[in-house]
């Protein structure tokens, strides 16, 4: 296994409009085999993050680089050829819903490949019973819950064992017991296929349990610290430090930019 | 900023809409014959499109044919000539009722329906999904609608003109008490199958592409929220039904232009 990272952010800015920057010049790599928890407020730049890793968007000026191979979004043929080793869980599973469970799962195998569907029977049952859903194969998307549809779209996301597999917050919305399962997944199908993961969240705690490197983004999409858990919860740094416990205040402000409050409520408020 | 600024600005972005809609209208000609390998798709479109539309497409027929029975009998009777009465209703449902009626149905049944299903599955980022499995959404979600739609509206608007012949047969002949054999008589001289018929069914297949490609581009393009699926289905209609008379007038002129 080669030693140089399988994706690597190389001084990438990129904004959706000229108007504002929402990454900034940020460097990163992310190592085979590990997961890499990139964590960090709304808006910070996260999913885009993905996107961009995805070949969805463009980056304004810096590369993308996937396994050696800068990503162009104008080349399609390269985009199909990339995408096709990747898997992704995005933040509401993005099932398909005018199909069931299983249909679900053997959607990539039946449009990507030429398999009999005998074989695909058997690799969606594994990819199910791997999630911990096989006899819930034949139920409607509308019959799941918001964990279980987490479940049956990481089982689509690895059916074609990819080499990187990205998750949009995977822990977003669960209750304490789907997350936890969701966490022990992740970090098991990293471990048993040796994919390449990468998580967003702003879950510490999950994150910081599962994650071999931290990258934690801050608004403005610069990034301010990364290392492993542990370096980040042993870390001084007062934004380090607000972020891992959760603080409302700081050196980033709970309050979004705005005139003073004597100038919006007149200055008998404000006194 | 002056006037001649802002007429320019507005006729700039009008121009780039044109271009984008034209630009989509050729990825989805392109992708279209991925979808005829695959007619399995297309089948199930049919019946998504085409079979669920059969009842507002048989009631709205049979009703056009009863009131233009009788409304053709009383314009008719004034100059003597009831006996032409089958032949009109029939050159007016196959030559222009069938047609322009159904595509105006079919965009406001299947076109919103089709324009808030795909918007909805870009809400629900399945769209998304499909382009980062390497997996074309034009070529699998869009092309299969598309060549639905086309080959629905043309059994369609022949249902649509069938059964409203059939609504004249049961007012002028049941009702009024037109002779029956003339009724079919002086269609059977009248329309030609080729020039009458042919044209509808031409005429119903372009405005199949425009009512189809409208909706599937509208739903394609709308802004990923409950407000932009709203303002889409709203904008299917209205410009699938305004392209669909516009061409109407331009193939009529073609088509029929002699007598």
């Amino acid at each position: 296994m080669s030693d140089s990272p399988f994706i690597d952010i190389d001084h990438v800015t990129f904004g959706y409009d000229s108007r504002r920057t929402i990454l900034n010049d940020i460097s990163l790599k992310f190592a085979r085999g590990k997961i890499t928890a990139v964590l960090g407020g709304s808006g910070c730049g996260k999913t885009t993050l993905l996107r961009l890793i995805g070949g969805v968007h463009a980056p304004n000026s810096g590369r993308v680089v996937f396994d050696g191979e800068e990503i162009n979004t104008a080349d399609k043929a390269q985009l199909f050829r990339l995408r096709r080793r990747l898997g992704m869980l995005f933040q509401f599973g993005a099932l398909f819903t005018d199909l069931n469970v299983y249909d679900n799962v053997a959607f990539p195998l039946r449009e990507m490949t030429e398999l009999p569907e005998s074989l695909i029977r058997h690799i969606v049952l594994m990819k199910l019973n791997a999630v911990g859903l096989r006899g819930a194969a034949h139920l409607k998307i509308s019959e799941v819950s918001g964990g279980m549809a987490r479940r049956v779209a990481l089982a689509r996301a690895i059916a074609l064992d990819p080499e990187l597999i990205m998750y949009d917050e995977p822990f977003a919305g669960l209750d304490l017991v789907s997350m936890g399962v969701a966490a022990k997944l992740i970090r098991t199908l990293t471990d048993v296929t040796g994919a390449t993961s990468l998580l967003i969240s702003h879950d510490i705690p999950q994150c910081m349990a599962i994650s071999d490197h931290v990258v934690l983004l801050a608004t403005g999409g610069r990034v301010v610290a990364q290392g492993t858990p542990a370096e980040l919860m042993s870390s001084t740094d007062p934004e380090v430090r607000q972020f891992v416990r959760g603080e409302p205040d700081g050196p980033v402000k709970f309050h979004y930019p705005a005139r003073s409050v004597a100038e919006d409520f007149g200055p008998r408020m404000s006194a | 900023m002056n006037a001649l600024q802002i007429i320019g600005q507005v006729v700039l972005a009008q121009l780039a809409r044109w271009g984008h809609g034209a630009l989509f209208f050729l990825d989805l000609l392109r992708a279209t014959p991925s979808a005829l390998r695959r007619f399995g798709l297309v089948v199930g479109q049919i019946h998504a499109i085409g079979n669920r539309s059969l009842v507002i497409i048989v009631a709205s027929g049979l009703s056009v044919g009863f009131v233009l029975a009788l409304q053709m009998y009383y314009a008719l009777t004034t100059y003597g000539a009831a006996e032409s009465l089958g032949l009109i209703v029939n050159l007016a449902l196959v030559r222009e009722l069938g047609p322009v009626v159904t595509a105006l149905l079919f965009a406001g049944r299947a076109g919103t329906s089709l324009t808030a299903e795909i918007g909805l599955m870009k809400a629900g980022e399945q769209i998304a999904a499909m382009e980062l499995m390497a997996i074309d959404p034009k070529a699998r979600v869009l092309a299969p609608r598309f060549l639905g739609g086309i080959l629905s509206m043309p059994l369609l608007a022949a249902l649509f003109s069938t059964v409203g012949i059939l609504g004249a047969y049961v007012v002028a002949v049941l009702l009024i008490g037109i002779d029956s054999g003339n009724f079919w008589s002086i269609q059977q001289n009248g329309v030609d199958v080729w020039r009458d018929v042919g044209n509808g069914v031409v005429k119903s297949a372009v405005f199949g592409v425009i009512c189809t490609a409208v909706a599937l581009y509208q739903g394609f393009e709308t802004e990923a929220t409950p407000e932009g699926v709203a303002y889409a289905t709203t904008r299917t209609v209205v410009t699938a039904s305004l392209g669909v008379l516009a061409m109407d007038f331009i193939l009529t002129a073609l088509m029929f232009s002699t007598p």
